[in-house]
């Protein structure tokens, strides 16, 4: 079976692209760095890869707002493109600012992703601030195939405009869909309920990250790509002595890696 | 006719940026505000079509679920007062350049070099508020430095239907202006020249205009006048500037650089010196590449890649304009290592504050003598620097975790902006050593990244001098992230296929700088001036020349890989241009238009300066001790929980949560640690190479309260620190590369030198015993502060002396690097290390004083090293860690056992029991001593009890004892001679630790 091909994007102040890539080669596939402007220019074609990955980053430095500007650009150049890499059945996954691109793109909203239509945004934390913190997430979908297995993470989010926002009848439609991929939660699993910091930005209804009606396409705030190591969690030095102590073996991967892992056996 | 987009929040959305506004304008100023609401205007000055316009205003800046917008029509409403905020003509306004990229991409419209986007920002505010409030609020809002503002009752901004469209274009005319200066002239004419700068015009009434500082002495002067008698000319005012900023102190390190006495340089014979002999005595195991020599240190990190890591300041700027110098700052400690060999990635960035303090309730000094120009309060400094290094590192996607706050109100009048930047270099780029770099004769001169202004023009010179009232606004920058960020992806891209020959950065000096640094390399250069990318017009050359512009670099690119390395640039949307030509003609030339304005000789221009000699004196400090009385067990328990909550001691979570510290994938110890996540460590630990278990330690020493008693102290103690903290999260100790930072004041007074002196060959003998190479260092030897207290008497605030070392050290497996929390209930504790009488300087003094009289006590007693001891004991640490002894390690520091406990606790949400007269002492310690004393080179451990044989193997022959245990109720129960002598809460502990600085 030949690893599929994943486009990690680049460019334009995303930054998070080395350990993105890093993290689909480790979970078996064949991931390239890709400039935004050698997909414009047609030096790379989308229609050589499964897998279209938009990192984290800060792209056009959030100004205006977040991933607003990489959205615009997005769809003046390379709407027609995504369209088609989409309708043949791909994966997408946008994490953090690629999370802000795609709901800004309109790529995930409660209508097909074709569409082009935004009706979800994600915006400025309640608290007004940037926050560099881990948070507990409770696996919601069954229909993406990018969260097969999981039930629950711990994972960082790095941003100060993660806040998921709608209309109600949008969220609705969103949860009534399944499209709701993961809420923050207390580390019991229970629901956050809007509580800081376990809900880290005031996100309505605790939404976390959203996939499209297929599935195929996951936007999240978080940042799987940054625990792809047993050594990434911020309490490791507690938990691999409390392993060792109950005998018990000492993993090496971190549980990020699981997502990433999915989008590979999907197409394996 | 200019356009106005205005954006709002919906009425039902949270305006997170109006409501932390307000509470800032609460705790700030004092001021109670209802309600803060927030509008971004967008000025587009471009003839668009209103169907145009308004397509952008949809499209582009609006978000159509949670803002409402309008065009050219003010949407302000229910508010009393409006303040406008918008740059000054020729600020860099990052926004306003994101706009109009990003309105030209979406309208299939460019802009001509005329045209452009202003981003400004419209506070509405409501509450029953004064005319004087509302200023007084204003004047929090904005830096008249670089900003300005509008400020509009509800009344005048209906009758005048909103604010006014305002452009902020630089309009100045065309000039190719080149003056010849004569040198020919009477001393203190000439000596006019170099303390004020270059007569620019004279007036009517007779009055001069002068350019600016030079800096340059009289001394120099003369050299400089009798080279041009010499080439029987006088010199341009490109040749007089571009000197100047080549011999600034910024550039040259003139003190460091002098005949101290009887030392021929401090620089070369106590810093370089050390690092020569630990090169040798380490011999094959020597991990020095490239040091001293290029913009950052380099060392050897694995069979693939070195390392290279620089620490600047950026104090002066940031003074002025906290933002915005911080900003610069860090983005431009950025390009060291991008400017180092063939060019580094960027792995991690580095933070260093020292502040007033924040909670400052006086009246502020003022620069002018009137009282009307008062200095930046503590806390504005503090929030303008945070955000600064938060945008300049965040938005680069580098790390920045980790960083130290320390607070003295010496620092009021300059704060102490430490940067750094470590970043990755391989081994061998296209066969070329990495940390090697060299342009070649008829390489083409190529700046590439932003464009030049105006901004920070006698960046160099001004570093040099104290901070009065004439200081230049023009020396204020603001950085580019984003810019820089396509520069760096770009540049690694060319470096990779080998398309450029030498890379360096512009810094202080700006081209005349990197240019004619580079030029060295082949032996001459020369330049068409009138090809560099500016951003308005009316610029002389020599602003051009000299002008400190952010986000550029230089290359030397072979002219047959011109296209190539463009091609690359292009594909990043990175600008880049060729502005001349390396050549072998021994000097550097400079034509605009083809007249000649500038034809130095390289040898003169770089090896021209004289050496200065000064003279020191030291005079040992006598300070009053404070009387040590017997404390009640619940009087000492009330002393630790204060000393938790002291602003040296206390959580900067604050700080830390709005620095991403995990990008980049590698972090494996946190600045954060234990089961809340929420406690500071001793050191980082990150992995700039994923496909690597090995790893980086870093870690800082600082003590400059030590420095008031003895300077030889506080640099043997800081060095001792930086290393103890990186052993303590599992660092070789073979393998620990040091920085030094000093930051002076008054360097040209005697007793200021002779305490330079002292800290200097401090430097030298704790390195070598510790064999730890300084790899880079810097200096900035005159951060004063000159000005006039509330009643107009002149003032003159100077920063303590202050050393900053860094330590940078290898963790060969990362799988084994520890934290500080307790984590089992029922391991053991050891201290390892004697504690002596060592409180002079301490924090506990300090505290002791300001609670009784007002002001901090600091005592004799400064902490001195077992230099001897120390090494060996780090080496014992490191055996440990490699058989994965321990269950937390902490490096005891500010605040000695007693806070060191209290950190193990609050971090592991666990207590301890301690046996008081177990802890390893000189003879005769008072409780005090025993608790808070800072004495170097201790550690306190846990491990799992039946690892303690294996622990006292190891550590047989040092002074060690166990004191205690773990235990699971979260209090610290200290016992003394059998019984309890006092019970202090965690949770009580914790509270105030995070409570201080818990914004």
């Amino acid at each position: 079976m030949a690893k599929p091909k994943v486009l990690v994007l680049t460019g334009y102040g995303i930054n998070c692209d080395l350990e993105t890539e890093f993290g689909f080669n480790l979970a078996g596939a064949e991931a390239d760095r890709v400039h935004i402007n050698s997909l414009i220019m047609g030096e790379k074609k989308l229609g050589d890869y499964q897998i279209l990955a938009f990192p984290g980053g800060f792209s056009f430095g959030d100004d205006i707002a977040s991933g607003k500007v990489l959205a615009s650009k997005s769809r003046v150049r390379l709407g027609d493109g995504l369209r088609e890499f989409i309708e043949r059945g791909s994966l997408v996954i946008g994490i953090c600012n690629g999370f802000q691109v795609l709901a800004k793109f309109g790529v995930i909203s409660d209508q097909p992703a074709s569409k082009y239509q935004q009706r979800i945004t994600v915006t400025y934390n309640d608290s007004g601030r940037f926050e560099d913190r881990w948070v507990w997430l409770k696996r919601v979908s069954k229909k993406c195939p990018w969260l097969d297995g999981i039930d629950a993470l711990y994972l960082p989010v790095a941003h100060g405009e993660g806040k998921f926002f709608a209309d109600q009848n949008v969220a609705g439609a969103i949860q009534a869909n399944d499209q709701v991929a993961f809420l923050y939660a207390k580390p019991d699993l229970s629901a956050a309920q809007g509580e800081y910091p376990l809900n880290p930005n005031g996100s309505l209804s605790d939404i976390a990250g959203v996939c499209d009606p297929t599935g195929r396409i996951l936007g999240m705030m978080p940042h799987p790509e940054r625990f792809l190591s047993f050594y990434n969690h911020p309490r490791w030095t507690w938990l691999k002595d409390d392993l060792r102590r109950k005998g018990e073996p000492v993993p090496d991967e971190g549980a990020g890696l699981k997502i990433l892992k999915n989008g590979v056996k999907y197409f394996s | 006719m200019p356009a106005r987009i205005e954006v709002r929040f919906k009425l039902e959305v949270v305006d997170a940026a109006g409501e932390s506004t307000r509470s800032r304008i609460r705790s700030e100023l004092g001021i109670a505000v209802d309600r803060v609401r927030t509008i971004e205007v967008y000025t587009i000055d471009k003839d668009l079509s209103a169907e145009q316009l308004d397509q952008a205003r949809q499209e582009l800046f609006t978000d159509p679920l949670t803002q409402d917008s309008s065009l050219n029509r003010a949407l302000g409403e229910d508010f009393d007062w409006a303040i406008e905020v918008g740059f000054l003509p020729g600020v860099t306004d990052n926004v306003g350049k994101t706009s109009k990229d990003a309105v030209a991409e979406l309208l299939q419209a460019g802009f001509s070099f005329e045209e452009s986007v202003y981003s400004s920002r419209q506070y509405l505010l409501k509450g029953e508020l004064s005319r004087e409030q509302a200023e007084k609020i204003a004047a929090r809002l904005y830096n008249p430095l670089i900003q300005r503002v509008q400020i509009k009752s509800r009344q005048e901004f209906l009758e005048s239907n909103g604010m006014e469209a305002i452009v902020p274009k630089v309009k100045l005319p065309a000039s190719d202006r080149v003056d010849e200066v004569s040198l020919e002239i009477m001393d203190p004419e000439l000596e006019k020249i170099g303390k004020e700068g270059i007569l620019e015009k004279k007036l009517a009434d007779g009055k001069t205009i002068r350019r600016g500082p030079l800096a340059l002495s009289l001394a120099e002067l003369r050299i400089i006048r009798d080279y041009f008698r010499e080439q029987g000319r006088s010199p341009t005012d490109v040749e007089l500037e571009s000197i100047a900023q080549t011999w600034s102190e910024h550039c040259k390190h003139k003190i460091f650089a002098a005949k101290l006495d009887e030392i021929d340089s401090i620089f070369d014979n106590c810093i370089k010196k050390a690092t020569q002999e630990v090169r040798k005595s380490l011999g094959k195991n020597d991990f020095c590449v490239s040091v001293f020599k290029d913009n950052s240190g380099v060392i050897r990190f694995d069979d693939q890649y070195h390392l290279c890591y620089k620490v600047e300041t950026h104090n002066s700027p940031s003074a002025l304009d906290p933002d915005g110098g911080a900003i610069t700052g860090i983005v431009g400690v950025n390009r060291d290592p991008m400017g180092t060999g063939q060019g580094a990635k960027l792995a991690l960035n580095f933070y260093g504050f020292c502040f007033g303090n924040p909670y400052y309730k006086k009246q502020l000094p003022t620069r002018d003598r009137e009282g009307k120009n008062p200095i930046l309060h503590p806390r504005v400094i503090f929030e303008g620097v945070r955000q600064g290094v938060e945008h300049g590192g965040n938005k680069s996607g580098i790390p920045t975790p980790w960083g130290f706050l320390i607070f003295d109100d010496r620092y009021m009048g300059k704060p102490l902006v430490f940067v750094g930047t470590m970043g990755l270099i391989p081994k061998e780029v296209n066969g070329i050593p990495g940390e090697e770099k060299q342009a070649r004769i008829g390489d083409i001169i190529i700046m590439a990244g932003g464009r030049v202004g105006k901004d920070g023009i006698h960046g160099a010179t001004f570093s040099s001098e104290s901070l009065h009232e004439g200081s230049p606004a023009a020396a204020v920058q603001i950085g580019d992230p984003i810019t820089q960020k396509k520069l760096h992806d770009a540049q690694i891209e060319a470096r990779d296929r080998g398309f450029y020959h030498s890379v360096t950065d512009n810094g202080a000096g700006g081209l005349s700088c990197s240019v004619g640094e580079m030029a060295r390399e082949s032996g001459g250069c020369e330049v068409d001036l009138e090809q560099v990318p500016i951003k308005y017009s009316g610029l002389a050359p020599w602003e051009v020349w000299v002008s400190e512009s952010q986000e550029r670099m230089t290359y030397a690119v072979p002219p047959e890989k011109l296209d190539l390395f463009m091609s690359v640039m292009k594909k990043h949307d990175v600008e880049a241009t060729a502005i001349g030509r390396y050549t072998d003609s021994g000097q550097c030339v400079v034509k605009m238009r083809g007249k000649k304005i500038m034809e130095v000789n390289l040898l003169f221009l770089h090896e021209g300066l004289p050496q200065m000699t000064l003279h020191s004196l030291w005079k040992e400090p006598k300070n009053q001790e404070p009387e040590l009385a017997e404390p009640s067990g619940e009087e000492l328990k009330k002393q630790r929980i204060d000393l938790a909550g002291r602003l040296n001691l206390c959580s900067k979570q604050y700080v830390v949560r709005q620095y991403d510290h995990e990008v980049q994938g590698g972090s494996v110890i946190k600045p954060l640690v234990g089961a809340k996540e929420d406690v500071h460590n001793d050191a980082v630990v990150t992995r700039p190479i994923l496909q690597s278990r090995q790893a980086v330690a870093l870690s800082t020493g600082i003590l400059p309260g030590y420095g008031d008693i003895d300077p030889y102290a506080m640099a043997e103690c800081a060095i001792d620190t930086a290393i103890r903290n990186v052993a303590a999260v599992g660092a070789d100790p073979d393998r620990v590369a040091l920085l030094d930072n000093f930051c002076w004041c008054s360097s040209h007074d005697p007793e200021r030198l002779g305490q330079l002196k002292r800290a200097a060959l401090a430097c030298y003998e704790t390195a070598r015993k510790f064999r730890a190479p300084f790899i880079s260092g810097k200096d900035s030897m005159f951060n004063d502060f000159k000005g006039y207290d509330p009643a107009g008497l002149p003032i003159k605030i100077s920063v303590p002396p202050t050393l900053l070392i860094s330590a940078l050290g290898i963790v060969p497996d990362s799988r084994k690097a520890q934290s500080l929390d307790f984590k089992f209930a029922g391991d053991l504790i050891y201290v390892i290390g004697l504690t002596r009488a060592e409180l002079g300087g301490s924090e506990y003094f300090a505290y002791l004083g300001e609670r009784d009289r007002g002001e901090r006590w600091i005592g004799n007693q400064v902490p001195r090293v077992e230099l001897d001891r120390a090494l060996p004991r780090y080496h014992r640490v490191f055996q440990g860690m490699e058989q994965e002894l321990f269950s937390a390690v902490h490096s005891v520091g500010m605040g000695g056992i007693g806070f060191g406990l209290a950190k193990m606790a609050m971090a592991g949400e666990m207590g301890a029991e301690i046996d008081l007269g177990m802890i390893p002492t000189e003879e005769g310690l008072k409780i005090q001593e025993l608790l808070f004393s800072e004495t170097q080179s201790r550690l306190i451990v846990s491990i799992s009890p039946e690892k303690n044989r294996r622990f006292e193997d190891i550590f047989g022959y040092e002074d060690f004892a166990l004191i205690g245990k773990v235990i699971p109720e979260p209090e610290l129960v200290f016992t003394s001679a059998g019984s309890e002598f006092t019970r202090i809460g965690i949770r009580e502990l914790k509270e105030n630790y995070l409570k201080t600085l818990g914004w």
